[in-house]
């Protein structure tokens, strides 16, 4: 579904420019869920950006559903197939647009029939309910905000969604809710996953696969099996299980001592 | 005397499909400690910091029957003397900190001016000043940052130079709204370190905005529980974890967890009576 084969990004004149992503690959099959994890600056957002044409300078080669994204020439049925939920949701919805102008627009932009109905339908799918449907955004909360942003991505049915951290704004019962609506379209429509997160976690919990990224570059690939069985070999990666086990472990069983449990069970 | 005394607060809009009770009567003391509020999306977390800096703007209405910084009632003050509370005495860190940044400044100027705003020195001064900051918040190249426009800068790196900012008038109370969630763990400590130190070693007040469970009851000393614009449970931090609301359970029940890989993760289900419940 995705084949990125020596993806570089930079931004700025030669005098000062920043190498965002350097030499990054990774392919993506479909219907499968694909991680991408890192120091903050590492380039994560960048590449997902670069996918989506919104980072003007780059080269290597991106296939989407086979077919190479060349420069600037990124059509309807692009955007038909890939849809990406941004970090920054407030930047990505249209301050003077309610609820319901951003999806039902959406919704006719691909083609949808049945406006009227889709538009409450992916407000519950998203656990917002109708009641927040001519609110708009400065009206929502961070994590209302981001649902909205979740369901305009969805909206148009894509084949291919780019989540940048799509769970970082909301609280865990949420995010619950999320990771389990993205888990049943992918069984049910076969959608084809990639999302950063900061959270192995969430990762560990959605992704089969992941890359790690440091300054730029991919520093390592795994499945997230061997994520579990802490059988990461970059110092990075390392820490971050490390951390992510610990923290992890007093999900349930109460008691305060967030002990640096052993990465191997 | 506690830094902050608050009593009975609501925020209400008005909006054309009714009123929104955003906050609905909430009372709570902030000493020099760390104090957490966790509570679901749209619960009124961020209007409860908002309506303590007087952030909230028409049709949004806010009533307390107190609200005191240092024995002082803020809803008495002016509009200006309230300028001066803001930043100095009380800072926060927003939830939006891309948007909430000055989208045509550097982000070095804005630091700097932040700095000035509130102490008599150079620009020289303020200049390393802000980038002793930078670098504190494990920002890798803060030569370049202090150079960019927010929107040259990454998610994670916009929420460290909001931190920066809003750190450097060494503020009285710092309300930090979700300020770490787009860090990794190893960063996060490290921002989380230098409010702690703060704390510890200048008697600020923190009051820490967050839906991650487990860093508020690692990293907190109090933490309230906030549902449908009520405070529904107060606990000591480290004992978040046998919190008896059903809210706070069914909270704690919905972590994903790398070691214990499930197909379907809990969700709550919630109680209309939650709403109504007592703090
Ligand atoms: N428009 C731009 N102009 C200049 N530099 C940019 C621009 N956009 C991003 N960068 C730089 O590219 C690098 C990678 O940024 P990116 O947003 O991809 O990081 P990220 O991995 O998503 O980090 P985070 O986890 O903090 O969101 C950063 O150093 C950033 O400052
Ligand atoms: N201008 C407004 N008009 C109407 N309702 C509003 C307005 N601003 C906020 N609200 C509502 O007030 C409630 C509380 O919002 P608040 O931003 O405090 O939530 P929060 O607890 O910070 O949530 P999150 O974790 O998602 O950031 C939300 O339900 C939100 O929709
Ligand atoms: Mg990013
Ligand atoms: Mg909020």
């Amino acid at each position: 579904m995705l084949d990125v084969d020596g993806l570089n990004v930079w931004f700025g004149a030669p005098a000062n420019r920043v190498n965002a992503v350097q030499r990054a690959s990774f392919y993506v099959e479909t219907g499968e869920s694909f991680g991408l994890v890192g120091e903050s600056g590492s380039g994560k957002s960048t590449i997902l950006r670069a996918i989506t044409g919104l980072a003007p300078d780059w080269s290597g080669r991106v296939d989407v559903d086979g077919r190479t994204i060349y420069r600037d020439r990124r059509d309807r049925d692009f955007y038909k197939t890939v849809q990406m939920v941004f970090q920054d949701p407030y930047a990505s919805l249209h301050p003077r647009h309610s609820v319901d102008r951003v999806l039902s627009e959406t919704l006719k932009l691909h083609g949808m029939d049945r406006i009227e109905w889709r538009v409450p339908k992916l407000l519950d799918d998203v656990g917002l309910g109708a009641k927040f449907r001519f609110r708009y955004p400065h009206q929502l909360s961070g994590g209302q905000r981001q649902r909205v942003a979740i369901a305009r991505a969805l909206a148009g049915e894509p084949r291919l969604l780019l989540l940048d951290e799509p769970t970082s704004a909301l609280d865990v019962s949420v995010q619950a809710e999320i990771l389990n609506l993205l888990a049943d379209l992918r069984a049910e429509r076969g959608l084809t996953y990639v999302m950063v997160s900061h959270d192995l976690a969430v990762v560990g919990h959605l992704c089969q696969r992941l890359a790690v990224m440091q300054s730029g570059r991919i520093v390592e690939m795994l499945e997230v099996e061997q994520l579990r069985r802490g059988e990461a070999e970059h110092a990075y990666t390392r820490s971050l299980l490390a951390a992510s086990v610990a923290g992890g472990r007093t999900g349930t069983e109460g008691g305060a001592e967030l002990s640096p449990a052993a990465t191997g069970s | 005397m506690s830094l902050l005394d608050v009593e009975n607060l609501r925020v209400s809009f008005d909006t054309r499909q009714g009123v929104v009770e955003a906050v609905r009567g909430i009372s709570f003391t902030l000493g020099q400690e760390r104090l957490g509020i966790v509570g679901e999306s749209g619960s009124g977390k961020s209007m409860t910091g908002r309506a303590i800096l007087r952030l909230i703007r028409p049709p949004g209405r806010v009533e307390a029957d107190r609200m005191a910084l240092e024995g002082e009632e803020l809803q008495s003050l002016s509009e200006r003397q309230m300028r001066k509370v803001r930043g100095r005495r009380i800072s926060m860190v927003m939830q939006d900190p891309k948007f909430s940044l000055n989208p045509v400044m550097t982000v070095g100027e804005q630091i700097m001016e932040a700095y000035l705003l509130h102490a008599r020195d150079s620009r020289r001064a303020a200049r390393r000043k802000a980038l002793e900051m930078l670098e504190a918040v494990a920002i890798r190249d803060p030569e370049r940052v202090m150079k960019a426009y927010p929107h040259e800068v990454s998610g994670g790196m916009g929420q460290r130079i909001m931190i920066a900012m809003m750190l450097i008038p060494d503020p009285r109370i710092l309300i930090a709204d979700e300020p770490t969630s787009a860090l990794d763990v190893s960063v996060q400590r490290r921002v989380l370190s230098i409010m702690d130190t703060l704390v510890r070693e200048r008697g600020m007040g923190l009051i820490f905005i967050s839906h991650d469970l487990n860093l508020v009851s690692e990293f907190c000393d109090r933490v309230l529980i906030m549902y449908a614009g009520r405070i529904v449970e107060t606990c000591e931090a480290a004992r978040l974890h046998e919190a008896r609301h059903p809210y706070t359970r069914g909270l704690l029940n919905s972590l994903p967890r790398l070691d214990q890989p499930q197909d379907r993760l809990e969700v709550l289900a919630r109680d209309p009576a939650w709403a109504g419940g007592d703090a």
